[in-house]
């Protein structure tokens, strides 16, 4: 493993492999236990740094941390020297002072967390940054569907919504492919990437067309914050074109599987009957998220200081 | 230290040389530890009142090679009394004091019988008993995972060397060694067949790496 994990690229098959066996292994071994505590990382300090909103991502790395005996420093941006103008490389000089072994950074800026990674000897883990990758996610995501579906390799799995701004489709795009799915991008044209051609993916602009030939559909929210375009005509006709309704998941293949990263916007791109179906694997989602990122701050810590 | 340590040679008949057991050997080890298993939880019935007798007993397996040692006495041990035994096994490695000298490893499962290992005579297995911290790893495992009445041990060979106050309960073979050499444990489930080896390092670079001398 790398000393960092900035982007899915950074995980070749080995490793992404490594880390979901090991969150799974976590997982039995957590399994109906009274005390879900390990002392793996004992006397490490694992730093949330936090610019950005957010309740599941940073509940998650403080409750994956804390369950390996990690001491937790939440810090976000609001009421901190921030508000004072501090720049981030003084902000993480002084978490890097007071002896931080790793750095959970989510940023609004794409990149931020690459930058950080040169300015602090500890490791720097990106919870998201800006619309660039979110690779705890991505990880989160695999393990999920390779948990109900049983493999990987050949899934097909259909990434539908505003992948523009999507930092949660880019990782996933990276890290599928990596391991051996193959993923369908469905969006309409205005919340495509330029360059999208290049990524390891099918693009598509018909939901219909698309969903009877999934194992996995992951649907994305729309980011409302950053809807400042005319991307599309208005919510309801992009909720008819590309929202996924009881009708829509009627059409699946029997054993196939709804994801949503969170947070949802329920009758938007996703109906409220739809996500909370048996197939709706979102309430999984934020569990497995403790037990991946718990195995991701294991494989980059747990060893010998770099 | 009361046992000198004197290198071990190669003592089995018949075996390549550094065999220390082989597969027969093997067999014939862990029948014997079979019936003493066997003994030690009639016996508890008696002394403690407990009333499980063979219920009572957890061989809880340590990865890689305990968890496959457990196995095969609980098979020998319902082959002999007919009476299953509930086997487990716990992984260690997340308790391990020594991940920040060697780095992290990948992580073995860690299954419990049904019934748990609270209030029962629980028995730890493992192949080499070598400096006791895998063991002490093991009872601090075995502290999240709930409270047996007793805690035993059963090694397959016991290499000296201890760092810490830590005793065997069963022995399936003494064998004294120079810290240098290190003793394999070959098993058929993991490695094809059943030997034990005990093979000369290079002077100087060995230190001890756990029970497993890997």
């Amino acid at each position: 493993m790398k000393r960092h994990l900035l982007e899915a690229a950074d995980l070749d098959r080995a490793d992404a492999t490594l880390v979901l066996d090991t969150a799974a292994q976590i997982d039995q071994a957590l399994a109906g236990r009274e005390v879900k505590k390990l002392p793996t990382l004992r006397g490490r300090t694992v730093v949330n740094l936090f610019y950005e909103d957010s309740t599941r991502t940073r509940i998650s790395f403080e409750l994956a941390a804390k369950r390996l005996s990690a001491d937790v420093i939440n810090f976000s941006a609001k009421g901190s020297s921030v508000s004072k103008g501090e720049s981030l490389k003084d902000t993480a000089l002084t978490l890097e002072a007071m002896g931080a072994d790793a750095v959970v950074v989510r940023h609004s800026s794409s990149g931020a967390p690459h930058r950080l990674a040169n300015w602090v000897r500890g490791s720097v883990v990106n919870a998201g940054d800006g619309t660039h990758e979110h690779p705890t996610q991505a990880l989160l995501d695999a393990y999920t569907i390779r948990q109900r579906l049983g493999r990987l390799e050949g899934v097909r799995v259909a990434i539908v919504g505003d992948v523009l701004h999507s930092r949660v489709a880019r990782s996933n795009v990276g890290l599928l492919h990596t391991l051996g799915a193959d993923v369908t991008l469905v969006a309409p044209p205005t919340l495509l990437p330029v360059g999208v051609g290049s990524w390891p993916a099918e693009v598509s602009y018909d939901l219909d067309a698309v969903l009877p030939k999934v194992d996995v559909v992951m649907m994305l929210r729309v980011q409302a914050e950053r809807m400042n375009a005319s991307f599309f005509p208005s919510a309801r006709e992009y909720s008819r074109r590309y929202g996924l309704d009881a009708r829509r998941m009627g059409v699946l293949p029997d054993d196939a599987i709804v994801m949503h990263p969170g947070p949802m916007n329920r009758g938007m791109e996703i109906a409220a009957e739809v996500a909370d179906s048996a197939r709706s694997t979102i309430v999984e989602q934020v569990a497995n998220g403790v037990s991946t990122r718990m195995a991701v701050l294991y494989l980059l810590l747990g060893g010998a200081p770099a | 230290m009361a046992r000198a340590p004197e290198p071990a040679r190669s003592t089995a008949p018949g075996g390549a040389p550094g065999t220390l057991l082989t597969s027969a050997d093997v067999a014939r080890v862990v029948d014997r530890m079979a019936h003493q298993l066997i003994e030690r939880a009639a016996s508890g019935r008696a002394e403690d009142g407990a009333d499980g007798g063979l219920a009572d007993l957890v061989l809880v397996g340590i990865p890689t090679r305990g968890a496959p040692l457990a196995r095969r006495l609980a098979a020998r041990i319902e082959a002999f009394t007919g009476t299953r035994v509930d086997v487990g096994t716990a992984d260690i490695t997340l308790y391990r004091d020594d991940l920040r000298l060697r780095g992290v490893r990948a992580l073995e499962p860690t299954v419990l019988p049904d019934a748990g290992i609270d209030g029962r005579l629980v028995v730890l297995v493992d192949d080499v008993l070598f400096s006791g911290r895998s063991v002490r790893a093991a009872l601090d495992a075995l502290r999240d995972l709930g409270r047996p009445r007793v805690v035993q041990l059963a090694v397959l060979v016991d290499r000296g060397h201890r760092e810490l106050p830590i005793k065997a309960d069963f022995v399936g073979k003494n064998v004294p060694t120079s810290r240098s050499q290190q003793v394999r444990v070959h098993l058929a489930e993991i490695d094809g067949a059943d030997e034990v080896l005990v093979t000369d390092g290079e002077p100087g670079v060995r230190e001890p790496r756990g029970e497993e001398a890997r």
